[in-house]
């Protein structure tokens, strides 16, 4: 079983915890099923060759002892899945010192991702992407913006709901590096469906690499086109939302575009991040996702190139 | 009898299916960035614009001066004076144009059709859109932006 969005292809220590239940679940239930179902056939066999009941002593005994087992089977089979359960969920709920702290934001319909530090010029602020180094212990915090949300990574650990005025937390750690999918999983409005994100698990070393140019600031234009871009990123209605690090546009509504282009999707794993994708999404978003907060935009054909470029080059 | 009574109520159920209808592309008009002529708004008493020009007025601080319509900086939206004019034309020439003695001009800044969507919500707060549409929860009661 494989999948980038599968709770029966663990890439982490808690999804594996997760899995090993999942499993014994299964397979203690399955057998339960088979041995119910078999025992409901031989009593519809026995039951149409015999007539009469008979009830002596003998018998007596015999059904109270198969109750009786039956019974002690149930409570013994019901316990252990209970423990089970508890142990699972207390192995994958404590934790000693997280190595790494991310913040996930629930807006409708998008997740904001920060990774808060120290000093205010090494936080990172991004969207609908979440990158981690393997083999470390992650501390997730979660939070929302409006509604209530669920943040699910099933490769990496279960659902974790987002509740306004409040802030849960759950660990992730990944044992491999790989490209995951996660999705709201708490019906939060419209565009619920299309609110994904993508989750790169990725060696320490590499992640130190993004890690450190996701603190950079947004690289400056050099070509006039892209010049142009950003003067006309800077005085269309985009500034009213959208925040790049280094120019003057610094609003929270948006996604943070900073380092717009080395990121896979647009919208919120809704599109592919391309230059056609890209323009239509810019000129209108509510025909692609009806109902999202990004409006429609009258931009002419040049100021369109020009904008798309300048956001091309934001890597 | 009592069938018949049966197949009233089930038509009558069926009836209630209709889902809500929300028509989420923009109009053309909203698009338009000048008032032409016959200044209609094209969200006039539209339940769901009105929510979204609510959320809008928090979201780019509207309420920075005009609180959430009691006033305070600028005017009061909630009462029935109007200095520059009531109607939907007027009051989207008072969002894109600007005013005198501070209110700035928001025109090519927010796009026309969320101009529009905030005309309707203010005039809402002063009861000139169909009372229906009004959403009965206000934004700023909320727990966390």
């Amino acid at each position: 079983m494989t999948g980038i969005q599968s709770a029966l292809d663990p890439a982490g220590v808690q999804a594996a915890q997760i899995h090993n239940l999942w499993h014994l679940f299964l397979w203690v239930c399955a057998a339960v099923y088979v041995v119910t179902v078999a025992f409901f056939l031989l009593a519809l066999i026995k039951g149409r060759r015999r007539v009469e009941p008979v009830v002596d002593a003998a018998s007596e005994r015999r059904m109270t002892i198969a109750v009786g087992t039956g019974a002690g089977v149930t409570i013994v089979a019901l316990l252990g899945l209970l423990t089970a359960s508890v142990a699972t969920g207390h192995a994958i709920g404590t934790f000693g010192n997280a190595k790494l702290e991310i913040q996930v934001t629930g807006h409708q319909w998008w997740w904001e991702v920060t990774y808060p530090h120290a000093e205010a010029d090494k936080i990172i602020r991004t969207a609908n992407e979440i990158h981690i180094p393997t083999g470390t212990p992650i501390l997730v915090r979660v939070a929302t913006r409006d509604v209530i949300h669920s943040l699910w990574m099933p490769n990496l650990h279960g659902k974790r709901d987002l509740i306004p005025g409040r802030v849960n937390k759950f660990w992730i750690e990944a044992d491999r590096p790989g490209v995951f999918r996660g999705q709201c999983a708490e019906y939060c409005g419209m565009q619920h469906a299309n609110m994904a994100l993508v989750v790169v698990a990725e060696s320490p070393a590499d992640f130190d690499r993004w890690e450190q140019h996701q603190r950079t600031p947004a690289p400056d234009p050099k070509t006039a086109e892209q010049l142009r871009g950003r003067q006309a990123f800077l005085s269309l209605p985009c500034v009213n939302c959208h925040a790049i690090t280094g120019t003057d546009a610094y609003a929270t509504l948006g996604p943070d575009l900073t380092h717009l282009a080395t990121r896979t999707t647009l919208a919120a794993g809704t599109l592919i991040n391309n230059k056609g994708n890209l323009s239509g999404w810019i000129l209108n978003a509510p025909a692609i996702k009806p109902g999202n907060q990004m409006p429609a935009n009258v931009l002419d054909a040049q100021q369109l190139n020009d904008v798309v470029a300048y956001l091309e080059s934001l890597r | 009898m009592s069938r018949k009574l049966l197949l009233l109520s089930a038509i009558c159920y069926l009836l209630s299916c209709g889902r809500e209808q929300r028509d989420l592309t923009p109009p053309i008009s909203a698009y338009a960035r000048v008032v032409k002529a016959s200044p209609n708004n094209p969200y006039e008493g539209n339940a769901y614009a009105l929510s979204q020009g609510q959320k809008l007025f928090e979201q780019y601080n509207c309420s920075g001066c005009h609180f959430h319509g009691g006033g305070g900086i600028g005017p009061a939206l909630m009462d029935d004076e109007w200095i520059y004019g009531s109607t939907p034309a007027k009051v989207y020439a008072s969002i894109a144009e600007g005013r005198p003695n501070g209110m700035p001009s928001f025109g090519g800044r927010i796009p026309a059709d969320q101009v529009w969507k905030l005309v309707v919500y203010v005039r809402s707060l002063s009861n000139l859109e169909p009372p229906a549409a009004i959403s009965p929860r206000s934004d700023e009661m909320e727990a966390k932006r």
